[in-house]
């Protein structure tokens, strides 16, 4: 199988540097932000664009991060086999806050579907937006990224891969497979 | 998961996972909404042949919680006591479209023959048969100790060095017999302390230790003791003296309970004979994990059913 690498570290670095900006632009600052991650790379994700905010903006909460995992509201549970949930870790209370979902791919939109039922058990958010480091396309409900990393069109029989150095030792985004 | 049927079957890596699933779920139960969609449209049956309040209710609760719908079925007043067999009554389960039976029932290996005799589909979780196995308290038990000895830090972990002693009637507890199997998997060291009169004949192929002195096993500071209850519905025959000679010997008095490190746990499945196997001052005490132990067994249960729902169905093994 051929694999194609796509971004490269200093590409995703970038991509989120103007993720972060573009999150700040839209929030006017950093107030009443609360910028989730889906398990298990959103996660890692979302630290990261934390991160790069509390750079550019130095009075953000320190509370800005943490983790929404979706498994539970997932729709295809009795399709696939069993699913181990991951912690959710909301650092403050969502209500008449902004939140930021982040996911590494964005593909169908059923795990955003999901996400977005989970947050209506948490709060009531003043709104919701969602940030991804690459969209591929093919979706399956209405839904759009707010953030986007990378736009990659990509045939369903590809798949995508995504490398992060907090769990697979490198930074890294590459196309695997398909019929070109 | 297809069944939970026992905990003997049940491996380290499957009851870490198990109760790790816990952790989400009791989170849940910290939240304003205390409900996930996670099994909507899904139906589990409680099938009670044996008296249990706060079993039922738990996994009431559970399967409520994951928004499944519940029947429940005890044997008083249905067709049990007309004189039903157990197959008819699954047959009946099956044709009302049940995907998960909770069965507790006073023969042992009911719950077996249910999962494995092909009159139903559904998954089967054994919630207590005659003397045989409760793996759901167990489960709840062990979460409980992993909750109090490592806190926030408990998920992915294992139970290893911790040292429990299981006091009381070992002969006829499906509790001691499921705790055993889970907490020698978990890496816990097992002690069992009873009357001889109450200990099943041959217990030298458990992982467990065995002793008849209750002091002995209270002076070696255990990290938890583990009271169980005295099943005057299944003394029939005479296993000790009389009552308050069982209760000044195997009791958790004052004067024990006093001796007991303050950092050890006291448990007890309930319910509990207050005054008899456990004195009111360990029961209502800082030490005590009874209440915990009742609101672990929700999350457990959860976890539980979640596991055995979720995913696509296995064949049957």
């Amino acid at each position: 199988m051929a694999v194609r690498p796509v971004l490269q570290q200093a590409d995703i670095e970038r991509a989120l540097t103007r993720i972060a900006h573009e999150i700040l632009e839209s929030n006017r600052g950093a107030d009443d932000l609360v910028i989730l991650g889906i398990p298990t790379r959103g996660v890692i994700l979302a630290a990261r664009i934390a991160e790069i905010i509390r750079r550019i903006e130095p009075n953000a909460p320190e509370a800005l991060a943490g983790s929404l995992d979706v498994t539970m509201y997932r729709d295809d549970l009795s399709h696939t086999r069993t699913r181990t949930p991951a912690p959710t870790d909301v650092p403050v209370g969502i209500d008449d806050r902004t939140v930021v979902l982040v996911d590494d791919v964005l593909y169908s939109g059923r795990t955003i579907r999901a996400a977005l039922d989970a947050l209506a058990d948490i709060g009531r958010p003043r709104a919701v937006r969602l940030a991804v480091l690459v969209d591929r396309g093919h979706r399956e409900f209405p839904i759009r990224a707010d953030f986007v990393g990378k736009n990659l069109p990509s045939a369903a029989s590809e798949r995508i891969n995504v490398h992060l150095r907090e769990v697979d030792g490198e930074d890294g985004v590459s196309i695997e497979g398909g019929v070109r | 998961m297809r069944h939970l049927l026992s905990t003997r079957d049940l491996g380290r890596e499957q009851a870490i996972e198990l109760l790790d699933i816990a952790e989400d779920m009791a989170a849940v139960q910290q939240r304003e909404v205390r409900k996930l969609p996670t099994l909507r449209g899904r139906t589990v049956v409680n099938l009670f042949f044996e008296d249990s309040t706060r079993t039922r209710v738990s996994f009431e609760a559970a399967a409520k919680r994951l928004s499944a719908d519940v029947i429940t079925f005890s044997a008083k007043g249905s067709s049990v006591s007309k004189g039903e067999s157990l197959k008819d009554t699954a047959q009946t389960l099956q044709a009302i479209g049940a995907d998960a039976v909770v069965v507790r029932h006073q023969a042992s290996g009911a719950p077996q023959t249910l999962a494995t005799s092909g009159w139903i589909d559904a998954g089967v979780v054994n919630a207590g048969d005659g003397t045989h196995e409760h793996p759901t308290q167990a489960l709840l038990d062990a979460f409980t100790m992993r909750r109090r000895l490592h806190g926030d830090a408990s998920r992915g972990r294992g139970l290893d060095g911790a040292r429990v002693v299981i006091v009381g009637d070992v002969l006829h507890s499906r509790v001691a017999r499921s705790n055993v199997w889970l907490l020698d998997a978990l890496g816990a060291e097992v002690t069992l302390v009873a009357p001889p009169t109450l200990l099943p004949v041959d217990v030298s192929a458990w992982p467990a230790r065995v002793g008849y002195d209750l002091d002995a096993a209270i002076d070696s500071g255990p990290d938890a003791v583990m009271m169980l209850r005295v099943q005057a519905e299944r003394m029939h025959a005479a296993f000790f003296p009389n009552s308050r000679e069982y209760s000044r010997t195997w009791g958790l008095d004052d004067a024990r309970f006093a001796r007991l490190p303050r950092t050890t746990m006291v448990m007890h499945p309930g319910p509990m004979n207050r005054g008899f196997e456990i004195a009111a001052s360990a029961a209502d005490s800082a030490q005590s994990t009874v209440l915990e132990q009742v609101a672990n067994g929700v999350s457990v249960r959860m976890a539980a059913l979640y596991l055995l729902l979720s995913g696509e169905r296995e064949e049957a093994a």
